[in-house]
């Protein structure tokens, strides 16, 4: 077993867990500048959306083009009530959640009577509402002006979020949370019944799966995802327009959502980190990234459709399967020539007798 | 009556673009979001044609027409034939990915600033009491023109009625004989040439800009939905239902909300009735 073997062994230990939140703690020591740390908590920020994407579009197998509509759901939420009705941060942020889940349930009972092609032009169509509506129904969201001073979350006197390290660890918290919510949906018997639903409707209707309750479900799961998401953006960034909405941050979010990895668990938070930081490096790309970024997707899709983290599950499982088949062999061969073993002393007693 | 022109208007522009849609559809059963960008290249192709060149109205849009026929043929080669069989997540999103790149691409070449193209129709038709601006005029016959012929390519020739027998019944089609190839390519050619020339028309009473795609697809797929996906009537019907609504929409309720119309209209028509008006067997 050669070195890379043995790495990519480590990764699937539990032990990695531990070392990837320890990086993730000691980033801001490591970091060079403020800056680094910003982009990392703003990419923790995507990060959330992304794993709200991954449940209906991963798991469930629905592609929902209105994700980008529901993050700016949850950042206007936050915005109109801390800003015009001067709801205290936590408050309105949890009111954030609520709107987003229950926006999404009304979104979701009539667009998820659709299936595929259609339940994908459906949420194109309604996160272009959303758009429209933030754009100009300017009583309520300031129209084109958009919303400025929103307050940093607030700390009770014991932190100071505006500073970027604690919104950094805040947003590395509600990130971890996510995560951790999202791996317990998808080992639980919702997230098989969501794959059952992805690998076919009808396989899982006669398996007695409810597909209508399953699939608003994991809508709602998703468009709170993304609206917890967009409260916090609202939060760190504090001052919003109507751009929050535009259909570029769904895409944005599907190329994080492939380059790491659909439906599976890491691949949200590696792709947008990867991406992320790809764009920063990049930073001449930052208006023309969709160059780059959309060949990426179609190569992605012809060629690995399961993005880096399935890519890789793939190899390892195949590489799994191969030293479980050698291994078999060999201790196959090796109880035949034991047999034999055994078999040539008798023989030979046999032989002594005769 | 002014309103009834306006809609007629829209809707030949919006019958024409969701025309392309809807045979890709019929065809392939790729839902193509890139449409809209190839609307926009051949709006750009156009303009370049006459403002850098100086050439004709006309050769322009047909030069429009060939160059993105080709790059439409191109997209079903490099993308959509390799993605044949995959699920069918993947095909919206390499389509998605393309529309992402021809638009970054056109904004790198041209700048995102908005343009307008010059016509050599600017006159107005008076004509028992209504003033009718003469482009208009020429997108509604065009449109309808460009509609006719396709009928009757479709149905009187040999090689349009492979295209409707494969839309029809695909094995059918394996079965006497027709090369899935070719009619794959000539789908995608045509629905680039309606989509070059849609934006040709429509162009000078609008403006360029690299995001002009994005309202008329979403509009276009919203009218192939109520058309009843692959359906060709459905998709004229439809677009001029759309173009009716928003033009008459426009006028008696409010222009800033113009363009809500259509997906409003889509959001309540699926609540009531989630088959679509004229589809079967959207479920």
């Amino acid at each position: 077993m050669n070195a890379l073997h043995k790495i990519s062994d480590f990764f699937m230990t539990p032990a990695m867990k531990i070392v990837m939140i320890l990086a993730a703690l000691l980033f801001p020591f490591v970091a060079s500048n403020e800056y680094q740390i910003y982009v990392m908590a703003l990419a923790f920020v995507w990060a959330i959306a992304v794993y709200g994407m991954n449940i209906i579009t991963g798991l469930c197998g629905q592609l929902n083009l209105a994700h980008g509509g529901f993050f700016a759901i949850g950042a206007y939420t936050l915005a109109i009530l801390t800003v015009d009705h001067g709801w205290a941060f936590w408050w309105a942020f949890v009111a954030a959640g609520i709107a987003g889940a229950l926006l999404g349930f009304l979104a979701g009972v009539v667009s998820l009577r659709l299936k595929e092609h259609y339940f994908a032009i459906f949420t194109l169509c309604v996160g272009f509402i959303i758009y429209l509506l933030i754009d100009k129904w300017e009583e309520l969201t300031h129209g084109a002006l958009g919303i400025i001073n929103i307050p940093a979350p607030s700390g009770f006197g014991l932190v100071d979020f505006t500073e970027t390290t604690p919104f950094y660890y805040l947003a590395l918290v509600f990130m971890v949370l996510s995560i951790w919510l999202a791996a317990r949906i998808a080992n639980s018997l919702l997230g098989r019944s969501f794959r059952a639903i992805r690998i076919s409707d009808e396989l899982a209707a006669s398996l007695g799966i409810n597909l209508m309750r399953n699939k608003v479900l994991a809508f709602v799961l998703s468009t709170t995802y993304a609206s917890v998401a967009g409260a916090l953006y609202a939060g760190m960034v504090r001052f919003i327009g109507p751009a929050e909405a535009d259909v570029v941050h769904t895409f944005d979010m599907i190329t994080f959502l492939l380059v790491g990895g659909i439906g599976t668990l890491m691949g949200p938070l590696f792709g947008t980190l990867a991406i992320t930081w790809l764009t920063q490096s990049l930073q001449f790309l930052e208006e023309y990234r969709m160059i780059v970024f959309g060949p990426l997707l179609v190569v992605l899709v012809i060629f690995f459709p399961r993005g880096v983290v399935g890519t890789f599950l793939t190899w390892r499982g195949r590489r799994l399967a191969a030293a479980h088949e050698t291994a078999q062999k060999e201790s196959a061969s090796e109880k035949k020539s034991q047999t034999k073993k055994a078999v040539t002393p008798r023989n030979q007693e046999a032989g002594n007798h005769a | 009556m002014q309103q009834v022109l306006n809609g007629l208007t829209l809707g030949s522009i919006y019958g024409l673009v969701a025309l392309g849609l809807t045979l890709v559809y019929g065809i392939l059963h790729v839902p193509n979001f890139a449409h809209g960008a190839l609307y926009m290249v051949g709006a750009y192709v156009s303009y370049v044609i006459m403002v850098d060149f100086g050439a004709n109205y006309w050769l322009a849009m047909l030069g429009a027409a060939g160059a993105v026929a080709l790059l439409a043929v191109l997209c079903e080669r490099l993308v959509f034939n390799p993605l044949r069989d995959a699920p069918p997540i993947h095909d919206k999103i390499a389509a998605i990915g393309i529309m992402l790149f021809l638009e970054a691409l056109v904004q790198m070449h041209w700048g995102a600033e908005f343009r307008r193209m010059p016509t050599p129709y600017t006159g107005i038709v008076e004509f028992a009491g209504l003033t009718l601006p003469a482009q208009r005029i020429l997108i509604i016959v065009g449109a309808f023109s460009l509609m006719a012929v396709l009928h009757l390519f479709l149905k009187k020739t040999l090689t349009g009625s492979t295209i409707v027998a494969m839309a029809q019944n695909r094995e059918g089609a394996f079965l006497v004989g027709i090369d899935a190839n070719r009619v794959a390519m000539m789908t995608f050619a045509i629905s680039g040439v309606l989509a070059a020339v849609g934006a040709t028309l429509f162009a000078p009473i609008n403006l360029v800009y690299p995001a002009m795609g994005h309202l008329l697809i979403m509009k276009a797929f919203v009218i192939i939905i109520l058309g009843g996906m692959g359906s060709i009537p459905g998709a004229i019907v439809g677009g001029l239902i759309i173009g009716f609504a928003e033009a008459f929409g426009g006028f008696y309720i409010s222009t800033d909300y113009k363009d809500i119309i259509a997906f409003a209209l889509l959001v309540v028509i699926l609540s009531i009735k989630p088959t679509g008006l004229f589809t079967k067997g959207v479920r």
